[in-house]
């Protein structure tokens, strides 16, 4: 199982905690799936006397890592303070960064992502940066202190899968050894596990999950892709080829 | 004879249990802090939509089953409940969310072109499509509290700001107040802005579905629309945020630019209580029943609420639907 900044984790499986139709559904859904973590918004919920701390405890009895992210910060300094709030509130280090740049796209600024990651890290955090899958982005994250790397698969919430193949899969070629998490832009299970195929270590949803009819059922679906993604890629696939090769020997057969 | 019952809080649920309860002969007494219906209670800033079909879009089968009882109910207490039904429309790049929401709800059928602007004519200006919510209807929420109330006192209940200890059965309907003794109870922030618009007119409300700035106007009349609602994991109330309310005209805006020239009446926020679930409970402990974790089904479950509660209190029902077992 992958491998955060020292910690392993117990699945393949990273579920958002937004958009759900109950937090009932949502426990089912981290139940019936076994993800491993849980990422939490704090700036939407964010009030006066800690008044989100009903939902987060609800978050935290679900007995899985707590990974709290700067959803919806467009700027460096709002997705420090952000992180800063997040470490007191759920006592981790851990944190999922994103800086947005684009309004409608919510397409991470690549520019901020690096200068917040370099704050973060020189302040002892563990940095989960939501990118893009540019490899030089990519290099330059790395070299602020990101440990693990999270490219989207297509802009968050659109459900289009894994947008540029080629992007990720050099990605994965370029750093062997660091965990890879596609995050975001996934909408149904077998577009995971084509993440999966394609090495990645994870992946982390939301709204695929939180917006099917059956929450619960859509979690459990991406598990299993998960899983059989995972073997199919560890099996050592076939490469693909133009001629046709019969698996059953053709010479000899009776001619009728 | 059942004994006299002290129902504490007299929100909308407070108010239904109370008038359920008088209409079966038991005498009751209203005990909330404050001295009628008003900003404190978080059923003052509701939509009133009694849109059970829509809610099921989200909310689970009791909602919407039980919410088809509540147009009549409220009617049958003289509330002008308002018949017309609901629409339901995207803007342009989101209209696969309207097959979505076809596809996971009941009771509408399509409308177009020359029928949509029969019925909303404004609206046909900008949309070309909508589900159609045929039997649903809606209320003014503040006018049905201060009505229930009213009705309440002409008919003898007493009505009390102390909350002196009651000897006999206590109703607890405090909703989040209540979090002291139903520790599963959550807060869900809500905010809410109120316009005045002259060149505007609906006759129904309007929800309009959006992958992220979801909204609902409920015409008051007169020109008057409340737009809703915000839906927030956040038990703070009365603070609405600069954000949520710009989110709100600017969804408003996309539905019919005339809103941007509206005059803002008033702004809005407060927390609905809710259980893991968000699912009403009836829940006995001891001598008190709360009944509680109306979410944002305020104004369409307590009619199906009360109606079981007074089942419990006279008697006629030992357990009823939605009945929680207490093991705190």
């Amino acid at each position: 199982m992958p491998v955060f900044y020292e910690t392993e984790v117990t699945s393949r499986l990273m579920l958002g905690t937004a958009q759900y139709p109950s937090p009932a559904i949502l426990a089912q859904a981290f139940r019936r799936s076994g993800a491993g973590v849980a990422t939490v918004s704090l700036r939407r919920e964010a009030g006066g006397e800690r008044a989100g701390q009903a939902f987060w405890d609800m978050i935290r009895e679900l007995g899985v890592h707590v990974l709290p992210n700067t959803a919806g910060c467009h700027s460096v300094r709002e997705a420090v303070t952000t992180a800063q709030m997040a470490r007191e509130l759920f006592d981790t280090n851990w944190i999922k960064l994103e800086v947005i740049g684009n309004a409608d796209t919510l397409q991470p600024d690549p520019f901020g992502l690096v200068e917040a990651a370099r704050i973060l890290t020189d302040e002892g955090f563990a940095v989960f940066p939501y990118c893009t899958e540019d490899l030089v982005l990519c290099e330059r994250l790395i070299e602020a202190g990101c440990r693990v790397l999270m490219p989207w698969g297509a802009p968050i919430g659109t459900g289009l899968g894994l947008n540029n193949i080629y992007g990720l899969r050099s990605l994965r070629a370029h750093f062997p050894d660091l965990p890879l998490v596609i995050d975001a832009g996934l909408g149904l299970p077998s577009q995971a596990a084509q993440a999966m195929e394609l090495g990645y270590d994870a992946v982390l949803l939301n709204t695929a999950v939180a917006r099917a009819g059956d929450p619960a059922a859509m979690a459990e679906g991406f598990a299993r892709a998960l899983e059989a993604g995972r073997l199919g890629f560890e099996a050592d696939p076939m490469e693909p080829r133009d001629m046709a090769a019969p698996s059953t020997p053709v010479f000899g057969k009776a001619v009728l | 004879m059942t004994e006299a019952v002290t129902i504490r809080g007299a929100g909308v649920v407070g108010l239904c249990v109370a008038t359920e309860l008088a209409a079966r002969g038991v005498a009751v007494t209203l005990s909330d802090p404050a001295p009628g219906p008003g900003a404190h209670g978080c059923s003052w800033w509701a939509g009133g939509m009694l849109a059970p079909f829509c809610e099921g879009f989200s909310a689970e089968e009791p909602v919407v089953r039980l919410g088809q009882e509540a147009a009549d109910w409220w009617a049958a207490q003289g509330v002008a409940v308002i018949r017309r039904g609901s629409l339901v429309v995207t803007l342009q790049r989101d209209r696969r969310e309207l097959d979505l929401f076809a596809r996971r709800t009941k009771g509408h059928r399509p409308v177009t072109g020359a029928e949509l602007a029969a019925l909303e004519p404004h609206l046909a200006e900008r949309h070309d499509r909508a589900l159609f919510f045929e039997t649903e209807a809606h209320i003014d929420p503040r006018a049905a509290l201060l009505h229930l109330r009213r009705r309440l006192e002409e008919a003898g209940a007493r009505f009390e700001q102390t909350g002196a200890a009651p000897d006999g059965p206590v109703i607890d309907c405090r909703g989040l107040a209540a979090r002291d003794s139903l520790p599963e109870l959550r807060g869900v922030k809500g905010e809410m802005v109120v316009l005045r618009s002259a060149d505007m007119r609906l006759s129904r409300p309007v929800r309009l579905l959006h992958p992220r700035f979801p909204l609902y106007i409920v015409p008051r009349g007169d020109g008057v629309f409340m737009l809703g609602a915000t839906q927030i994991e956040s038990g703070e109330r009365g603070r609405a945020s600069a954000r949520s309310v710009m989110e709100l005209l600017s969804a408003a805006y996309a539905l019919h630019p005339a809103f941007g020239e509206a005059e803002v009446l008033e702004i809005g926020a407060d927390a609905r209580p809710a259980f893991p679930d968000n699912l009403p409970r009836l829940t006995r402990k001891g001598r008190v029943i709360h009944v509680n974790g109306l979410f944002r089904h305020g104004f369409l479950l307590s009619p199906a609420l009360a109606r079981m509660t007074a089942a419990m209190v006279t008697g006629e029902t030992a357990t009823p639907e939605l009945a929680h077992e207490d093991h705190g």
